[in-house]
């Protein structure tokens, strides 16, 4: 069995080359073989995979076909999964079985997929290198020593390391981006709006969204279709319609992309990761795309206004987890307070803990305008940065991240630096943009990504170059031997 | 020589069939818990969806009360811990409420003044506490949480706790002839937090104490009276009031501190980002105004130049709606004498009520039997005090009026021909006592009534009786 791509598996599904069940056994083999080394999983469903893919089986002997019948696919822990363990990462929901499915598993379990578990994270998605799990550090496929990066970096690495064709992850400054950059795949972060939030655990409401792992640009294109579209449950998505993404990408109508590079991604790199991002450029001024600088002068702001919403929100969205009604509580208490101090205490990482005073601390009375409100202000100058380039430019370019992925404890004392290999990403989250990372290359046998950022719903011409991109190269077909 | 200076914050439940932010019922008195969803429950990953019929209520109050009505207005989290409160914070508006500066008349001893609507906001409710169930713990109840409630803050324009009433009094008729709340004090739908400090006429406004949760209307004027002259002794010792947060005790009627703890609180207020902007065009609010029902101090003028009632009736019966359209209705059966009609309903009809412990919307005896009752008074046919018992027996018995006076043949005489040929029978009978009559002893006209009411079995008109007498014995 090589299907390299979900576009392989759905024909070989429809075409009855292989069945669902043959299929979800091969991938759930895979994934126990890879577990000691890899540790992706937090969760492995196999019983409800093996069910479901029956269930596809049975449908397709009857012809009946659904999108993305038959198609393994892992998710992110943060999803809520009805009556199926939904950790966060966390501790503190180590016992929590979420009652009902968000609508991103309701869509795609309607579309035909089977789900094989739940993948590892850093804890409620806070960190960029998945060792602030409760479940421990997720290993980089390319190099067990390695971080995958974060915070869905075990859905990073079960693509990347093919065992399974593909996944889902959520991105709040970056948590897809990057860690699909540090794996070699890529990673697609959607429109803020364009996919519901309902039943995601919320980090940063309005950063957060949920997004792809694929292999292939293509087969996000088609995983993009099933997932997004509005959700009356989720007030901030948004009621445009969704387009067919894998047609547009494959119709040979020539888009003349014209190309930003603004100059504050580009400066400071170091000269490997230089050389392969502007090897990555030359492809695609080979195929026809003007290139641009363009400046966006306000990047480098960029962190230290997420480095307050995100916390602030992250602060207020935390506080139901109080030890009264689901998830960890403590033994030790004997009154009210002591029942919040050490549920709260025992239940949460160090990194949580950080976030959450730091987020308390900037919505505090007299310090939230020096904070809270000025982040705001640098926000609103983000995004009109962000809308003055694109009056100019169809895409903007940029590495993903400023190098290759870090070894497994070198930035775990250091949050400054940590926090920092987010520069290249927060900046869209900041201004509800869509985005994507795909393989350009790699530095010292470790992969890089390129990152494409486009306008409000422009996920079309995202997917479009990355498809063109991926025509011309061969990055995305780099395995690592696992 | 202290003047009192009072606020209040009015929390009004809304009459919405579902929660201000999911689709659980709205009902009081299920079994517990039992209105609570994955979203009143604050489960990892649930999403508010705001109903906007509140938002519809909201502005139908605001329009109300002449405020004005933002055309964008945002929700932002209070935070603070506690059990009933699921999510760790409360989604409330705190910049941008959706209602603001309006104004409301009040009268009080016949004189007018203006309270100021500083704002009003959505916001949802707590859950419930319930500390003495179980035994050294506490139970918690959602089905509150997340019932949309309205808090109305006016200015510090009231200076008594008589004041205080008429103004809370005011804004419940509002929101029940609105229709927007259910208005029952006990079940908590409507209770008020006030705030209160003292000081010297044109001084700047002295510290204010709050006293939170107050939820009757005697509540609010006793807990008022007893801060007041707290404050009072405090100031007038030297000392200086505390600004704190205190309730009030019924039982003993005082109020005591909270533990501080309780209001240590820095809320952290911020925009919600789950909720988009609530964005209000001149339509909508164009459509709600259109919409809205006769309120009560239109009523009550309406009342007053229709039916020609005297200003205080007025404002009683137009206080309520279902009085308001009791009345009304029975005015639809009636020609002539309004007031005393009104007189009929506000004392007997109302007098029953209470006894009886009933709504006006429920009395047993309807609009159309009051209005045949009194149409018999006006006629002259059956006097005040016996239609007093004609109600109470329709009341007892549920028969009709007519029945009642055919059957207990209590129809009174009040043609004239027929009485004077009684008169002067009697007359005749006691020509000693018709001489000393006219010989200046005027007492003796009740003898003669009594006589004749002796004689007819109470039912002659005593009006009539009146004229018919005086003719007789003073040729009038």
């Amino acid at each position: 069995m090589t299907y390299t791509s979900v576009k392989e598996i759905l024909t070989a599904i429809k075409s009855k080359d292989i069945s669902a069940s043959e299929l979800t056994m091969e991938y759930l083999s895979k994934i126990k073989k890879s577990q000691s080394d890899l540790n992706c999983f937090i969760t492995l469903t196999e019983d409800t995979a093996i069910e479901t893919a029956k269930r596809v089986d049975n449908d397709i002997s009857k012809n009946i076909l659904k999108p993305l019948s038959g198609l393994p696919i892992a998710q992110k822990d943060i999803f809520c999964t009805k009556d199926i363990k939904t950790s966060c990462g966390s501790k503190m929901l180590d016992n929590f079985i979420s009652p009902y499915d968000a609508t991103v598993i309701e869509k795609l379990n309607n579309a035909g997929t089977v789900m094989l578990g739940k993948t590892n994270m850093d804890e409620f998605a806070m960190g960029s290198s998945n060792e602030t799990s409760f479940y421990g550090p997720v290993k980089n496929p390319w190099n067990h020593d390695y971080v995958p990066g974060g915070s869905s970096g075990g859905s990073a690495s079960a693509v990347a390391a093919r065992i399974t064709p593909c996944s889902t992850g959520t991105d709040t400054g970056g948590s897809i981006r990057q860690p699909a950059s540090l794996c070699g795949i890529c990673g697609l972060k959607p429109t803020y709006g364009r996919v519901s939030r309902f039943g995601m655990i919320a980090f940063a409401s309005s950063l957060d969204q949920a997004g792809l792992f694929t292999t292939d640009a293509l087969d996000a294109a088609i995983l993009l279709k099933e997932i997004s579209g509005h959700d009356k449950k989720d007030s901030t998505s948004s009621e445009i319609s969704v387009p067919d993404y894998y047609n547009y990408c494959i119709n040979e109508d020539k888009k003349k992309f014209t190309i930003g590079i603004p100059e504050e991604f580009v400066k400071e790199l170091n000269d490997d990761v230089k050389n392969t991002f502007y090897d990555a450029v030359k492809v695609l001024e080979k195929i026809g795309c003007e290139i641009k600088k363009i400046s966006l002068k306000y990047t480098g702001l960029g962190v230290s206004a997420y480095q307050v919403v995100a916390p602030a929100e992250c602060s207020s969205n935390l506080s139901r987890f109080d030890g009264v009604r689901f998830g960890h509580r403590s033994q030790n208490s004997s009154n009210l307070e002591e029942l919040y101090r050490e549920s709260r205490s025992e239940g949460f990482g160090k990194e949580v803990k950080r976030r959450i005073l730091v987020g308390t601390y900037a919505l505090s009375a007299g310090y939230y305008d020096a904070y809270y409100i000025k982040a705001q202000k640098v926000r609103n100058l983000i995004a009109q940065d962000f809308k003055n380039a694109f009056k100019e430019v169809d895409l903007i370019l940029g590495p993903t991240t400023p190098d290759i992925a870090f070894k497994i404890g070198e930035k775990m004392n250091d949050p400054i630096a940590m926090y920092l290999s987010d520069v290249y990403t927060v900046s869209t989250n900041l201004a509800g943009l869509p985005a994507m990372s795909i393989p350009m290359g790699f530095k010292s046998k470790m992969p890089l990504g390129l990152q494409i950022i486009g306008n409000h719903f422009d996920e079309e011409n995202i997917l479009k170059i990355s498809y063109l991109f991926q025509r011309e190269t061969e990055w995305h077909t780099q395995e690592p031997g696992i | 020589m202290w003047e009192t200076v009072i606020g209040l914050e009015i929390h009004v439940q809304l009459a919405t069939e579902s929660k201000l932010f999911s689709s659980s019922s709205t009902n009081f008195g299920s079994e517990q818990n039992t209105q609570a969803s994955i979203i009143d429950l604050a489960m990892p990953g649930v999403l508010p969806v705001l109903n906007r019929n509140a938002v519809d209520m909201a502005i139908k109050f605001g329009l109300s009360v002449n405020a004005k009505i933002s055309n964008k207005s945002i929700f932002a989290r209070k935070n603070y811990f506690y059990p009933d409160l699921p999510k760790g914070y409360q989604i409330s508006q705190y910049e941008l409420p959706i209602v603001h500066d309006g104004k409301l008349e009040i009268a009080l001893d016949g004189i007018n003044k203006t309270v100021g609507i500083t704002r009003a906001h959505l916001e949802e409710d707590a859950g419930k506490s319930i500390h003495d169930l179980y035994d050294g713990k506490s139970a918690i109840d959602l089905n509150r949480a997340g019932t949309p409630l309205i808090e109305i803050v006016s200015e510090p324009d009231m200076r008594s706790a008589k004041e205080a009433v008429v103004y809370l009094k005011k804004i419940h008729s509002i929101v029940k002839c609105l229709g927007i709340s259910d208005g029952n004090m006990e079940e908590g739908s409507f209770r008020c937090d006030a705030n209160i400090s003292l000081r010297k006429p044109d001084d700047e406004y002295g510290i204010r104490a709050e006293i939170k949760n107050i939820n009757s209307f005697k509540f609010v004027e006793n807990a008022i009276n007893y801060e007041v002259g707290r404050q009072q002794e405090i100031l007038e010792s030297g000392e200086s009031v505390k600004q704190e947060t205190r309730l009030y005790d019924p039982k003993k009627n005082e109020t005591r501190p909270m533990r501080s703890k309780e209001e240590a609180n820095d809320y952290r207020y911020f925009p919600d980002p789950d909720l988009l902007p609530i964005e209000i065009t001149q339509k909508q609010i164009k459509d709600i105004q259109l919409s809205l029902p006769e309120l009560p101090d239109a009523k009550k003028n309406r009342f007053i130049s229709d039916y020609l009632l005297k200003p205080d009736d007025a404002e009683i019966l137009s206080s309520s709606k279902s009085l308001a359209s009791y009345f009304e209705n029975c005015t639809e059966h009636v020609s002539a004498e309004y007031q005393l009609l009104a007189n009929f309903i506000l004392s007997e009809v109302i007098g029953l009520c209470n006894k009886k412990n009933v709504e006006i919307s429920e009395a047993p005896v309807d609009n159309k039997e009051i209005a045949n009752l009194h149409n018999y008074i006006i006629d002259g046919k059956i006097s005040i005090k016996q239609a007093k018992d004609i109600l109470n027996d329709a009341w007892e018995s549920g028969s009709k009026v007519d029945e009642i006076i055919s059957n207990k043949n209590i129809e009174q005489i009040s043609n004239p021909n027929l009485l004077t040929d009684v008169a002067k029978k009697i007359l005749e009978k006691h020509q000693k006592e018709v001489q000393d009559y006219k010989n200046g002893k005027d007492r003796l006209l009740g003898f003669f009534v009594g006589q004749i009411m002796k004689e007819t079995k109470g039912k002659a008109n005593p009006k009539i009786l009146n004229q018919v007498l005086n003719k007789l014995l003073k040729g009038e």
